[in-house]
């Protein structure tokens, strides 16, 4: 006999997949699938302890919520006949067995494509993703962007009503489109990821979840597309959670990538990266590629000072070309900094000056190569510079300690 | 499935566009409207006057007032719109994004509300 952990956990592992089948029978209607679902699971908690459990428990669950969904169907249809004596639409799919409606591709691709759809919003696609395909619920994913429940949940209402008055279709997009859609979708995920990665505020656990979620997204992503550019996304996102526990110290300090225990990384995560990145790179490398492999490398060296900074710089320069933007120049100047010395960097750094004056991050770079160069009041200057712009509290602190040692060396 | 496909552009830019440029853009909103007739999408669809020639009513407690001009002054006005058939909304813009203005101003798609869904 199944406990009741151990059907939520049934749940937890099938959601998702019986959501994306049931919102293919209720035709796009996000809200109704959601609560055919819902009573799917309320009716196998209720059996499954007496009866045991299905074989099939998705099959049966995916069942359920359809039988459901389509009593709802027919009693609004009835209700439409009565009130307007009107031709009855049937709900799609109401003949499928239970064996044909599990045995169609993977209807969360469909789902995937739908949530990020390009009518929708960002915020929206972010959080209708959290909350179909990942686990998440309304007040966590709240928490984790620092709004109000009702907010998110209003956002949530906004955006299933969106896809199903201007019907945007559940479905794969078709070839032309394809590859644009696809990057909509990673694009998604990684910011869900840097959400959990950035610790810009909240709460840690969460931080942590939203990264494990991003992670999990990418990796169906990577199942369900293979697209290289996915399995490049996944590999990326591998090896910087794999630094998790080594970029903060115990008070919450920050650890640079060059100062980190390497014995505190996760081995297992970057050794799984280390086998996507050629799959990643295959047919010419993307930018979730190219910035996996820079990962790669860094996870690769044994030791900071045996980083392999001249291939870091050739990445860089390929990922400059494709995605030409004044962070990356950034990066990539620091890398250069780390190969042909400070001096190099500091020239590439200041040709940035005019596009990334309010980023604190060029502020800290530029403070770094002046510290290097030993020009301990220039660099002060920009330390107070990069402070007076900084958001998250542990880099403060990072640069308020750096601010400090320049001030004493003077 | 019907949608409106709302079309603003700069009514400015409109003024001085050069007459070759104008008579271009007439001849590519012939061209279009004719196919997506063909094509059975089309089921309505017209260019409106200037907004100088707008007039906006509201009725408050009984009284009609009338004011000219348009309902909101924005950077871009309202110049016309085609009412289509399309099967869902990535069918509808891709239609919208074949309107001529397209390249010039915007086109706002708004699904028309169905009281039978």
């Amino acid at each position: 006999m199944l406990s009741t952990a151990a059907i939520e956990a049934v749940f937890r592992g099938e959601r998702a997949r019986v959501l994306a089948t049931t919102i293919r029978v209720t035709n796009g209607d996000f809200e109704l699938a959601e609560e055919a679902v819902q009573e799917a699971f309320a009716a196998a908690l209720a059996r499954w302890p007496a009866e045991g459990t299905p074989d099939e428990p998705r099959g049966w669950l995916v069942s359920v919520a359809r039988n459901k969904a389509i009593d709802v169907i027919r009693r609004r249809v009835k209700l439409r006949e009565i009130v307007a004596n009107e031709v009855a639409i049937e709900p799609q799919e109401d003949r499928a067995s239970q064996t044909e409606l599990v045995a169609v591709p993977d209807d969360r691709l469909r789902l995937i494509y739908t949530c990020c759809h390009p009518a929708l919003a960002t915020e929206a696609q972010i959080a209708l993703t959290l909350r179909t395909l990942g686990g998440l619920t309304t007040e966590e994913i709240a928490r984790a962007f620092l709004t109000s429940p009702v907010t998110m949940a209003q956002r949530l209402v906004r955006a299933k009503s969106k896809i199903k008055e201007a019907r945007i279709p559940y479905e794969v997009p078709e070839a032309a489109q394809l590859p644009e859609r696809t990057d909509t979708v990673m694009s998604v995920v990684y910011l869900i990821f840097n959400e959990g990665y950035a610790a810009t505020a909240g709460d840690t656990w969460l931080r942590r979840d939203l990264c494990r979620e991003a992670i999990r997204l990418g990796r169906l992503v990577a199942e369900l597309t293979s697209a290289p550019e996915a399995h490049g996304l996944v590999a990326l996102m591998l090896l910087h959670d794999s630094r998790r526990d080594a970029r903060t110290n115990d008070r919450g300090d920050l650890v640079l990538l060059e100062d980190q225990d390497r014995t505190r990384w996760d081995r297992g995560q970057i050794d799984e990266a280390l086998a996507l990145v050629p799959i990643a790179l295959r047919g010419g490398p993307g930018v979730y590629g190219l910035q996996a492999a820079i990962a790669a490398l860094h996870a690769s060296a044994p030791r900071a000072s045996e980083t392999d900074w001249p291939q870091i710089a050739a990445l860089f320069d390929e990922l400059v070309r494709r995605q030409p933007t004044p962070i990356v120049a950034l990066n990539r100047a620091v890398a250069i900094a780390m190969w042909q010395g400070p001096e190099a960097g500091l020239s590439l750094v200041e040709q940035l000056a005019g596009e990334l004056a309010d980023y604190h991050l060029w502020h800290a770079a530029k403070a770094d190569l002046l510290r290097r160069l030993g020009r301990q009041r220039q660099a002060a200057t920009a330390y107070r510079a990069a402070l007076a712009r900084v958001g998250s509290e542990p880099e403060r602190r990072f640069l308020e300690s750096r601010l400090a040692e320049v001030l004493a060396a003077m | 499935m019907q949608y409106l496909l709302l079309i603003y552009d700069s009514e400015k830019a409109q003024t001085a566009m050069p007459e070759a440029d104008r008579q271009k853009l007439f001849a590519d909103y012939m061209a279009f409207t004719k196919d997506i007739k063909a094509s059975g999408h089309f089921k309505a669809g017209d260019a409106l006057q200037r907004t100088h020639t707008a007039t906006t009513v509201r009725v408050r407690e009984g009284k009609i007032s009338t004011t000219d001009g348009p309902f909101a002054e924005t950077r871009e006005q309202l110049g016309g719109y085609y009412l289509i058939e399309a099967k869902d909304l990535d069918e509808a813009t891709k239609i919208a994004a074949r309107i001529p203005t397209a390249k010039l101003g915007s086109i706002e798609i708004r699904p028309v509300m169905n009281y039978n869904t």
